[in-house]
């Protein structure tokens, strides 16, 4: 296990709500780990989220999704956001990788996204990428066009190297 | 801050064991880890190892999996069952001394709300016919997570060696 795994900041929803941020990011990790529990109060939604306020076309994904049916993988470039997959009205879960979040490349992510409604739902594992070479300070979490229901919780994790 | 990823107990079998339990697990973090090396006496090459929690064993548990085998992908599901299952175990026929790598994910253990579960798992044994697999469990219980069961199907048992491990991380 990573010897410095810390929390830096966590949010659980009281009531519903559009979007959760954390802002003022210290860069004084490598690494950040963001792991998201909740449910739509809207229905079937998919789950987003943006580094630094930017809602520029500057994100692309490579997925891999099992639907409980079949595999499939597709690629999107020049997106708005980094998509993470579907949520729905039972609980998912999902841990949002995010590698030198502070340097001065390109940023990647990879994201696990884990949804089952007893009967329907998908596994979805994600590669986005960022095309900025800013230190990410801020990172929202969102739905596509619904709230997040009440109890959502979300942790932002620092891991350093050394 | 102080770091929050802890290990809370663990099992290293010296012998046979049918099942692995940790219990009274502490309320004292938000999510909880479970990572394990594993193998069984079962004469299959890809088994499936099934987990419970709190003693439970109605049809509230269900999952979705995306899997790999080394030459396709697929997934399925199964729905309102008395166990959580599907999760990739490494059995007898495969080459020896190989053992499944497998972690699962528990968030927000102690909330009032079902718990969904992330869980992957590996069976790489030198061999073509190998198994990679992605289950999205869900558990239809609001009660707080004090007691989780791994056990084997029917009657076979995990072998010496297999490990088992059950962290905590706590997000403040």
């Amino acid at each position: 296990m990573p010897a410095t795994y810390e929390p830096i900041a966590t949010t659980t929803l009281g009531s519903a709500a559009s979007s959760i941020t954390f802002n003022s990011i210290p860069g004084t990790y490598t690494d950040l780990r963001l792991v998201f529990t909740g449910k739509s109060a809207g229905g079937s939604n998919t789950l987003r989220l943006r580094f630094n306020s930017d809602s520029g076309t500057n994100y692309s994904r490579t997925s891999l999704t099992g639907s409980g049916s079949s595999a499939t993988s597709a690629q999107n470039s020049s997106t708005d956001n980094a998509f993470i997959g579907a949520v729905n009205t039972l609980q998912m879960m999902c841990n949002v990788d995010i590698f030198s979040y502070a340097g001065s490349t390109n940023k990647t992510l990879l994201s696990e996204l884990s949804l089952d409604q007893n009967g329907s739902g998908e596994v979805r594992r994600t590669v986005c990428l960022w095309r900025s070479t800013s230190v990410i300070t801020a990172i929202e979490l969102y739905l596509s066009a619904a709230n997040f229901d009440a109890g959502a919780t979300a942790t932002l994790y620092g891991i350093k190297a050394a | 801050m102080a770091n929050t990823y802890t290990l809370i107990a663990s099992n290293t079998l010296s012998t046979t064991a049918a099942s692995v339990t940790f219990s009274s697990i502490p309320s004292t973090y938000t999510d909880l880890v479970l990572r394990m090396s594993a193998r069984n006496d079962r004469a299959v090459t890809n088994g499936t190892l099934n987990l419970t929690i709190n003693n439970l064993s109605t049809s509230i548990y269900s999952w979705t999996f995306l899997q790999g085998n080394g030459s396709a992908a697929s997934s399925n599901r199964n729905s309102a069952t008395t166990f959580l299952s599907d999760i990739p175990l490494v059995g007898s026929s495969a080459t020896s001394n190989t053992f499944s790598s497998i972690e699962i994910y528990l968030p927000s253990y102690l909330a009032s709300q079902n718990k969904p579960v992330g869980i992957f798992g590996v069976n790489e044994t030198n061999a073509t016919a190998i198994e990679m697999k992605a289950n999205a469990g869900l558990i239809q219980s609001t009660a707080a997570i004090d007691r989780i069961d791994i056990s084997n199907t029917s009657t076979f048992q995990f072998v010496s060696g297999s490990s088992f491990f059950l962290y905590g991380i706590k997000n403040s």
